[in-house]
């Protein structure tokens, strides 16, 4: 009796359990989301916008808030600021419970899954002086031919290097790498003296500046078509191969560090390709440590480094678009973006500012010059999880043949933009 | 009696089941609304190519039937790779956490019911501890003690062991097992291995074992579950009475007769339950991973609980995630009835 008992009771909650999982796995469409919109009538009358940030800490939150009152107390209207805890999947859930927040930050490799489904508005055009924009950024925010949003700021990678791991390695200045031949010629002379050359994060986020250096990518210019295995991308992987197998570049893992910057900054390596966020982990973890900055070597067809940003998405749902825009010229003007790029070290995303910009960070030269010739991030949906298979390859990259990893990038990338 | 009954109009049977009806109508209705509607919901966005834009619900929504599915079996694309690649881990996963916690389980449960033990409480409590502290803390926890700089390395060097980096090792400790017997290398495999394989997979992925870092999981999870079992066997141990084991041992049994053929028995169906759990929470794991590693490195942590939750959320392909945990769900429910059926009584 009490067998059979147990046996049910078991039975059961097998059931009851895998139910439960079921049900969770297809919340998040009928929820409110995380940052439930204001559901006020669209009427006239002040305005009161959500504004939704994927903050880098609390320098930024500050900063944004402070602007964000600005602005309301100018125009009258009402402007709140929240803080993702986690940016995408809040958006996700808002998204599909129809209650999006207003104003939202919208990262690049992020962006075309937005806006192809329709979430974004295309509002891009409105912005006051909008070719002021670096056109890479605004590139790589088209899609489809529309302009959608307004680059917030923008990052992009260069070359730092250790000044004393330099000079221990017998160079100087005359000796920084302009061009691959030369990365490989100083790396030799770095590994002679047993120093390890190059952190490098296998990362597409970083070994992708080689392809672009080579004048490959892994999509077409309008995201349309695969190009991955292009002979250009077979250059710079092999290049990149050559370096991980004559130990010139280490992974942040095997110099056993949780980021590229780390591992530098520990003086484990004296070189690494990193962006500009590298310079607050220097003044706050190794103040000791001196470096300077170059831009990127060139590669076979030029210098190439990838930039990393985010646009001030505004929802296709929201009530108060025309206010919308507003907050977002606010936020764009060349004296606010200074005074971010004051606050939390970002770079302005207006061309305009450069100057200012390079007057009050001279050492931001090689970042902000980045700006020519950097490439965005895939700017194609449904990428995500190819991209995602293509960083598995990469951190195999030691062992496997480039080639074989190309035309597997190349064939799930065609898939996926097929769809 | 009868006529009394339908003379009123309802017989007393009808009544009694009303009554029975009313009073669990409250979990009714919860369970439905919260249960049975969402899950058949989900079972609708399975079958369309919902984005993730307003409600599925609306007929702009395409409906594609079965495909999200089909994708996952029969078409040779990233979506069955992955999705393949979860279901190997998760495999590897449930092979080993399944036996080792529940004979865990059942050792801590024998020790802590020993009556020669001193301290009973004490270590019933030290072995119930991890069962009640949150995965997520635990999982925190174990990122500390198996950094490569972290605990359990600094202990291996003492021993002159040069420990792994645990979580961003992707070899297969199969895979390293067979190498260090000298019958494979890992850098160059057997080709006959590598050309095929069911599902897109080769045979030689199949075969791979859990990764290191997977191992790092597989042991927090067994350290933490183990007690929650222990407990459930402790009070079947508690259930068996002393007579029938000393009754045993005058007949002459030993203390492995006693266990084999008394305490075994007795504990069949705990056994059952404890299996059964324990299958099913491994086929779920997703707390760890979320924490831990997020599929990485390699995609060797890859479960299908989190990769329908990162296809979903993070893709917003949701038909295709939902498909999976429907896939997750069968999956779940043939294992255990055919674990019932295994361990059905017999009739000798």
């Amino acid at each position: 009796m009490k067998r059979s008992t147990l046996r049910n009771a078991a039975v059961l909650s097998a059931a009851s359990a895998t139910l439960l999982t079921a049900a969770a796995c297809g919340s998040g469409f009928e929820e409110p989301g995380a940052a439930p919109a204001s559901q006020a009538p669209a009427s006239a009358g002040p305005a009161d916008l959500q504004i939704l940030i994927g903050s880098s800490g609390e320098a930024e939150t500050g900063a944004v808030n402070a602007a964000a009152s600005a602005w309301a107390t100018k125009t009258g209207d009402k402007a709140t600021v929240t803080p993702a805890q986690d940016l995408g999947q809040q958006l996700g859930q808002a998204f599909a419970g129809d209650s999006p927040p207003d104003v939202f930050y919208v990262d690049a490799s992020r962006f075309a899954d937005y806006a192809s489904v329709g979430a974004l508005e295309p509002y891009g055009d409105k912005i006051s002086n909008p070719t002021d924009f670096y056109q890479s950024l605004r590139d790589t925010f088209t899609y489809d031919g529309k302009y959608y949003c307004a680059p917030k700021d923008f990052s992009t990678l260069a070359l730092v290097i250790n000044s004393d791991l330099w000079a221990k390695g017998g160079l100087t200045d005359a000796d920084v790498p302009t061009t691959w031949e030369q990365l490989t010629a100083v790396s030799e002379k770095l590994k002679a003296k047993d120093i390890t050359a190059l952190a490098l994060g296998d990362t597409r986020d970083r070994v992708g500046a080689f392809m672009v250096g080579a004048g490959g990518w892994i999509v077409s210019a309008d995201g349309k078509t695969a190009t991955a295995d292009s002979p250009e991308n077979l250059t710079a992987l092999s290049y990149v191969q050559g370096l991980m197998k004559d130990k010139y570049a280490q992974t942040p893992k095997q110099l056993d560090a949780g980021w590229a910057g780390e591992a530098f900054g520990k003086g484990k390596a004296a070189m690494t390709v990193e962006g500009n966020w590298i310079k607050g982990a220097m003044t706050n973890d190794f103040p000791d440590v001196k470096y300077t900055v170059h831009e990127m070597p060139a590669g076979p067809k030029g210098k190439g480094t990838l930039s990393f940003t985010n646009c001030w998405g505004i929802s296709a749902k929201s009530k108060f678009k025309e206010q919308a825009v507003s907050f977002v010229e606010a936020m764009t003007t060349v004296e606010q973006q200074m005074a971010f790029a004051q606050a939390f070290g970002v770079m302005p995303s207006r061309q305009s500012a450069k100057d200012a910009y390079t007057a009050a960070f001279p050492d931001d030269a090689p970042f902000v010059n980045g700006a020519d010739y950097a490439h965005g991030p895939v700017n194609a949906p449904k990428m995500d999880s190819v991209l995602a298979d293509f960083d598995t390859g990469i951190q195999q990259l030691a062992s496997i043949d480039p080639k074989t990893l190309l035309a597997r990038v190349q064939k799930n990338t065609t898939a996926a933009l097929g769809n | 009696m009868a006529v009394a009954a339908s003379r009123r109009g309802i017989s007393s049977r009808a009544r009694e089941n009303l009554a029975g009806w009313l009073f669990v109508a409250p979990v009714v209705v919860i369970l439905s609304v919260f249960m049975l509607l969402p899950i058949l919901m989900a079972l609708w966005v399975s079958m369309t190519d919902w984005n993730g834009q307003g409600s599925p619900f609306k007929a702009s929504v395409p409906f594609v039937g079965a495909e999200n599915y089909t994708r996952l079996f029969t078409e040779d694309g990233l979506t069955r790779q992955d999705f393949m690649t979860s279901l190997r881990n998760n495999v590897y996963y449930v092979i080993i956490v399944v036996p080792c916690q529940t004979l865990l389980a059942l050792g801590l449960a024998m020790i802590v019911n020993n009556r020669l033990l001193r301290g009973k409480s004490f270590f019933r409590a030290a072995f119930f501890f991890p069962s009640v502290t949150s995965s997520v803390a635990i999982s925190v926890v174990f990122l500390f003690v198996f950094a490569n700089s972290g605990a359990v390395n600094s202990l291996l060097s003492v021993f002159g062991i040069d420990g792994p980096q645990w979580f961003s090792d992707s070899r297969g400790t199969l895979h390293l097992l067979l190498s260090g017997l000298g019958l494979v290398d890992v850098d160059a495999p057997p080709a006959a291995l590598l050309a095929t394989g069911p599902f897109g997979l080769s045979w030689w992925d199949w075969l791979s074992g859990p990764s290191v870092a997977m191992t790092t999981i597989i042991m927090l999870v067994v350290w933490t579950t183990s007690g929650t079992f222990m407990l459930m066997f402790l009070a079947a141990l508690q259930d068996i009475p002393v007579t029938l084991e000393e009754a045993a041992k005058l007949d002459g049994a030993g203390n492995r007769g006693v266990f084999r053929y008394v305490t075994l028995p007795m504990l069949k169906p705990t056994l059952f339950l404890v299996l059964t759990l324990g299958l099913i929470s491994t086929w779920q794991v997703f707390d760890q991973i979320y924490v831990m590693s997020q599929g990485n490195p390699a995609k060797t942590t890859l479960t299908p609980a989190f990769l329908s939750y990162q296809t979903a959320f993070r893709s917003f392909e949701y038909g295709s995630g939902t498909a999976i945990s429907f896939v997750l769900f069968a999956i779940i429910v043939v294992l255990t009835l055919i674990q019932r059926w295994v361990m059905r009584d017999r009739k000798v």
